[in-house]
């Protein structure tokens, strides 16, 4: 393996078909073009601004902090953006992206469906034809977000190949990627996939932890002592981590899934368990994996978290110390997304309540001058439904 | 010179054209694959292509994720495929050439480090078994440096691609370090495509030659006699995968002979000297 552009240390890179270089070249030059057009960033900016609903809310969740008796607590609150997750700045970067691209379509995968939605809401707000790729298992688990895309003009398309989730939608995107290549835009979710991709998502994203730092430095006059945020491919944590990747005070944790056991296949514990560097999707990063190097399909109670691999830059935090990466299972998952519901009249996404729920572990070893910052990446709206099958109700 | 090589360079001689065929090692199953890889030389084949199959082919289309997903569940891996090589060695010199994705080659002999590479160790062990390289649709000109500088030292080669949409410059470069044949991909997409038009790969090749001597197979959507035969025009070969593997998967391996027969009579009778 050797070291090119595009890479976080060893990790990243450019592993796809020959077909799909092209464009992926074209990507990098005009992303290059664009992230230094005031036009375009101030473009970006309008619609984060006035669509979507930046900044978001910095919420001293002062019921919660009490509940714990320690390091304060603040709520990141990305799931009051439009479409209800931090899904949506991406999508809107990306799509304004393909657009100066001149690309007509735009195509994307999706495992909860938060990013189809937000892929779709961007291609009607831009008025361009969406195809959203996903996973037979997925579709079934999250009806509602499948009638959200359609609603919106996408086209959703089912993929049964390999375990239909979230990992073969993804190839599958890849694929019709490679054969529409010439008029298609790849709006891919995460910071995943071959290089420009991670660059791109984690710097549309990466607004989310600036606000934090100004939020903080505006509330409580200094940084945070801790940043939180879940971890499936790596996105809302990449945009929370980012800008204090070179600020050693402030302790940042990644939460994956560690679904229902140790178990291969039990869970999602990519970084904080037993996944290894491999190639995925494009990228050489941590991924799970037999010993001969087959993919093991991942499991979570959260349809978004439910990833094999990561993305590349994570896998770089990790080894550099940057990043603490931890896990919590899905009934620790579901117990803090009870929590937040009780105490704060917020219901999280499955996927926050992972980073919700890491707070049982971490804030017993907190100060009462300390504060800790939760990156609240999605409301839980979508998973009400399976949350009641887990507790055993029925709606 | 290896086996590739030289069978290549016999062809050329005689202004034939080279009939790869690709089959997933393990599917439908070991045994029928070695028997399909042995049986197909005698019904004209003059390269066999063995699948490494992964869980997760990006560049292939439903038939070969089917095959792919059948042989790993049939437990076939890396290993397992130099295992068929050496069998195959038994009874034949044709030339064998791999083809999979990169992360089952890392993994080649794992020892529990987690940081591992084991692409090494896989060229000389697959060399030893008597393989004549390996082609891998996932690594591109550009990630292959170091992994071509190591097959380069073995005398095992490492395919390169171009495409219809491959740019003058990157084919400039990819034909400069090209190594045992280029793999031409007839048209964008995946493999297991139909009806295409071979006029486009037939014009690209012959931009690559003026860079370039080494042999020229296309491979993708290529079904049948006459596709076949027109996809071989501007090149010293083709490439069949997804009709021989679906034969194959549906028992019907009288068929998936008969059709490497037709091919190889079709070809011969279009192009000889």
């Amino acid at each position: 393996m050797i070291d090119v552009k595009g890479r976080f240390g060893a990790y990243g890179g450019q592993y796809v078909p020959e077909i799909v270089m092209p464009a992926l070249m074209e990507l990098e030059a005009a992303y290059d073009r664009f992230r230094a057009e005031p036009q375009f960033l101030s473009d970006f900016d309008f619609y984060l601004r006035n669509y979507a609903g930046r900044p978001t809310i910095f919420y001293a969740a002062d019921k919660l902090t009490k509940h714990y008796g320690r390091a304060k607590i603040f709520l990141k609150r990305e799931d009051l953006l439009h479409t209800g997750a931090h899904k949506i700045n991406n999508a809107l970067g990306q799509a304004l992206l393909a657009k100066r691209m001149g690309k007509t379509k735009i195509i994307a995968e999706t495992g909860a469906g938060q990013h189809g939605v937000a892929s779709a809401t961007a291609a009607a707000l831009f008025d361009m034809k969406c195809t959203v790729f996903m996973g037979v298992e997925d579709i079934e688990r999250q009806k509602l977000n499948v009638f959200r895309m359609k609603l919106l003009g996408a086209e959703v398309k089912p993929v049964s190949s390999g375990t239909g989730t979230l990992k073969d939608a993804t190839s599958e995107a890849i694929r019709h990627w490679a054969t529409h290549v010439t008029d298609t835009y790849y709006l891919i979710g995460s910071v995943v996939g071959p290089h420009p991709y991670p660059t791109l998502v984690r710097d549309f994203q990466k607004c989310i932890g600036e606000e934090i730092r100004a939020d903080s430095l505006g509330t409580f006059g200094r940084l945070p002592d801790y940043v939180v945020a879940c971890v499936g491919g790596g996105s809302n944590a990449a945009g929370t981590f980012y800008d204090f990747r070179d600020e050693p005070s402030v302790k940042k944790i990644g939460v994956e899934a560690g679904g229902r056991s140790d178990g291969i296949g039990d869970n999602a514990k990519t970084l904080s368990g037993t996944g290894r560097p491999g190639v995925l999707h494009g990228a050489y990063s941590y991924v799970l994996q037999t010993e001969v190097g087959q993919i093991i399909e991942a499991y979570s109670i959260s349809a978004g978290l439910d990833y094999p691999g990561v993305g590349p830059e994570h896998s770089f935090f990790k080894d550099a110390g940057v990043v603490k990466y931890v896990a919590v299972t899905d009934q620790e998952a579901l117990d803090g997304f009870k929590r937040l519901s009780r105490i704060e009249g917020i219901i999280p996404a499955m996927e926050s309540a992972h980073a919700i729920a890491y707070l049982e572990k971490l804030m017993p070893s907190t100060m009462p001058d300390e504060v800790v910052v939760v990156c609240l990446s999605g409301r839980g709206d979508k998973d009400v439904q399976m949350a009641a099958r887990a507790m055993g109700v029925e709606i | 010179m290896t086996r590739l090589e030289k069978k290549l360079s016999a062809l050329r001689a005689d202004g034939r054209k080279g009939l790869f065929i690709y089959i997933t090692a393990g599917a439908p199953d070991v045994e029928t694959s070695v028997r399909a890889m042995l049986e197909a030389e005698r019904a004209g084949a003059d390269v066999i292509e063995l699948g490494i199959p992964f869980s997760d082919p990006l560049a292939d289309g439903p038939v070969i994720q089917e095959s792919s997903s059948l042989a790993v569940r049939n437990g076939m891996t890396t290993g397992g495929v130099l295992e068929l090589v050496r069998r195959i060695r038994r009874e034949s010199e044709m030339p064998l050439v791999a083809m999979g994705y990169i992360n089952n080659l890392l993994s080649y002999g794992f020892d529990g480090q987690k940081v591992y590479d084991g692409y090494e160790k896989f060229v000389v062990d697959a060399k030893a078994a008597g393989l004549d390289g390996v082609i891998l649709p996932d690594v591109p000109h550009e990630e292959a440096g170091s992994m071509r500088a190591i097959s380069r030292r073995n005398e095992f080669h490492l395919v390169e691609f171009i495409t219809p949409i491959t740019t003058v410059e990157r084919m400039r470069e990819t034909c400069s370090e090209a190594d045992g044949f280029i793999y031409c991909v007839s048209n964008t997409g995946v493999t297991g495509v139909k009806k295409l038009d071979f006029g486009v790969i037939n014009r690209v090749a012959r931009a690559a030659r003026q860079f370039t001597s080494i042999p020229m197979a296309v491979g993708f959507g290529i079904g049948d006699a006459e596709s076949a035969v027109a996809a071989a025009v501007e090149t010293d070969g083709v490439i069949v995968g997804s009709a021989v593997v679906r034969r194959l998967l549906d028992g019907k391996f009288d068929e998936a002979m008969a059709l490497i027969r037709s091919m190889r009579a079709a070809l011969d009778q279009n192009y000889h000297r």
